[in-house]
């Protein structure tokens, strides 16, 4: 038994799920190599030598790899996937869209997004929106898991020094073409690993009032979150959407501000240690997960919450 | 153009699901069921694509027991023209369901197939993404914008990062995110007339595709449940707490 993961990386640094995925990718099986499959993505691959959880990294490198579209990455994967018991990646988009390709090449019915190792063969994972655990067992000879990284801590990144082998490229997709990616620069903290999260609702009601939460953001050092229906109003943009089809963060503190709560959105923050609710209607479904709930206008709420914190000198970066 | 869409049944997004004493799932009697909402996305995106005129026909399909017809129906009821129900008894994995629609495909000869991004009871997100590995299409997924081409999807595509554009050649597959449109409701008219279109009736069995189970479910769960929490009165109090309580700032 051993197991293959499929490394998320921009070919020039080791996106951070990866590496939460490296932890539960251990917990399968000890033997555990990653498929670094990129352009130049030498560093990549050094960087995650270095992991020791990490007994073996392999790298496939040709430009046509530098878009990671599946149509390219899942011939290659395959190729690879011969000598493993398991093919793993995190469930985020990145493994979301790739992940099933593979899995429908190999024959393999894929377990998506697990919370937890139970044994190599078994998992937990969330259904309806996470209001539901299942254990399931996979009785496919080979395996195709996404895991869900909030899940599982990151593993190390140093101490480790496995040996990086090169594997050959496959041919290029003549189906598909990439064209652009928009990425949102921000030197905020990322959504799913920040450590303190505050989001916003349709509550907020412009994409203007969003810089009260960006001051507090700021303050806190926090990421900024949202509903769903912040971003289809359009307050803000779909990188920031938490819940059951946007993203999972499990931050020490979320802060829902202007947020009713639907179970689509609870799917996406509920596991957070510390959660706060601000909103004006007190029988909000968000007040029932929410260790401390504030009924108030959070239009008054929140510039007193940062004047508040701005009194204090202890806040935790 | 022809394009195939495929809906499934699901409950019904609103619903609180209950978790069964004996876990062998949810309580699914007596319980409101509807379309997988992203399918409603696919469908609307169809018939938006047929009355700009670049599509003839509308065919929409469903796997699953005798009841996923509803979902076909509403689909007609929006705008498709015809409907295949693949029948079907208990769980069905995505990878068999991708078996199944290859094979409607391989009969409909469709030259797109959309479907929602994720089904919001398994939430798996594997279908369309498994049938376009076994058609060997390419696949679009998350769309939230689609912009149809001579012999080209350009899609936009909703991914961690923000947003990414890629061109797909026809044919091809495409996921569909909330996002991609508005799905209109079906006026009683055409509610009606949708009842005199014609659906079509397959065994799953009939098509020669395996359907058994390769995941075993062993047990669902209720998930751990929270602490009930505390409502504080004011903003100064909500500070202290967590400061001195949660200490968490």
């Amino acid at each position: 038994m051993s197991v293959l993961l499929i490394a998320e990386h921009n070919n020039k640094e080791v996106k951070p799920f990866t590496l939460n995925a490296i932890t539960a990718g251990s917990q399968i099986d000890q033997d555990l190599h990653v498929l670094v499959i990129g352009n130049k993505a030498d560093e990549v691959s050094k960087s995650i030598a270095q992991v020791p959880n990490v007994k073996k990294v392999i790298q496939i490198d040709h430009e046509i790899y530098e878009n990671y579209l599946p149509e390219n990455f899942s011939p290659v994967i395959i190729k690879q996937a011969e000598n493993y018991s398991h093919i793993v990646c995190s469930a985020n988009t990145f493994g979301k869209n790739l992940m099933p390709r593979v899995a429908a090449l190999l024959d393999t019915s894929q377990v998506s997004d697990i919370i937890k190792v139970i044994s190599p063969d078994t998992f937990l994972r969330p259904i309806y929106a996470g209001n539901a655990f299942a254990t399931v067992k996979s009785t496919d000879k080979k395996k195709c898991v996404t895991i869900r990284p909030t899940s599982f801590d990151p593993a190390a990144t140093s101490g480790g020094s496995a040996e990086i082998v090169k594997a050959e490229a496959s041919e290029a997709t003549t189906l598909t073409k990439f064209l652009k990616r928009e990425e949102v620069k921000s030197d905020r903290p990322e959504l799913g690993t920040a450590r303190v999260v505050i989001s916003g609702g349709r509550g907020m009601q412009s994409g203007d009032n969003f810089k009260l939460i960006t001051a507090i953001a700021d303050k806190l050092n926090a990421a900024i979150g949202a509903s769903r229906a912040a971003v289809d109003a359009g307050y803000i943009t779909n990188d920031h959407q938490v819940g059951q089809t946007g993203k999972v963060v499990v931050p020490d503190l979320y802060i829902a501000v202007g947020i009713s709560g639907a179970i689509q959105h609870l799917a996406g923050m509920k596991e957070s240690k510390v959660i706060v609710a601000i909103n004006k209607d007190g029988e909000a479904p968000i007040f029932s997960v929410a260790d401390y709930g504030l009924e108030a206008d959070l239009f008054e709420a929140l510039p007193q919450f940062l004047e508040e914190l701005n009194k204090l000198n202890t806040i935790q970066k | 153009m022809k394009i195939l869409v495929a809906v499934k049944r699901v409950i019904d997004y609103n619903v609180q699901i209950r978790v069964k004493e004996d876990g062998t799932g949810v309580v699914t009697d007596n319980v409101k069921m509807s379309t997988n909402p992203p399918d409603d996305n696919a469908v609307e995106e169809a018939v938006k694509i047929k009355e700009a005129g670049k599509a003839k026909e509308i065919v929409a399909v469903t796997v699953g027991e005798d009841k996923a017809q509803e979902t076909v129906r509403k689909a007609l009821a929006v705008g498709a023209d015809r409907g295949i129900h693949v029948k079907v008894e208990g769980i069905i994995e995505p990878l068999a369901v991708s078996k199944v629609l290859q094979k409607i495909v391989d009969k409909e000869k469709p030259d797109l197939v959309f479907m929602g991004k994720q089904a919001i009871d398994d939430d798996c997100n594997q279908t369309g993404q498994m049938l376009a590995a076994l058609l060997n299409w390419p696949q679009a997924t998350f769309a939230s914008k689609i912009e149809v081409k001579d012999k080209s999807l350009e899609v936009t595509r909703e991914v961690d990062e923000g947003l990414e554009t890629i061109e797909v050649n026809i044919p091809a597959i495409v996921t569909c995110d909330l996002r991609l449109n508005e799905p209109r409701y079906a006026s009683l008219p055409n509610i009606m007339k949708a009842k005199k279109k014609p659906i079509e009736q397959i065994n799953a069995s009939d098509l020669g595709v395996d359907t058994k189970q390769r995941i075993e479910q062993i047990k669902v769960e209720e998930p751990p449940k929270r602490k009930a929490g505390i409502k504080v009165a004011n903003v100064e109090e909500l500070v202290q707490k967590l400061k001195n309580e949660a200490k968490v700032i």
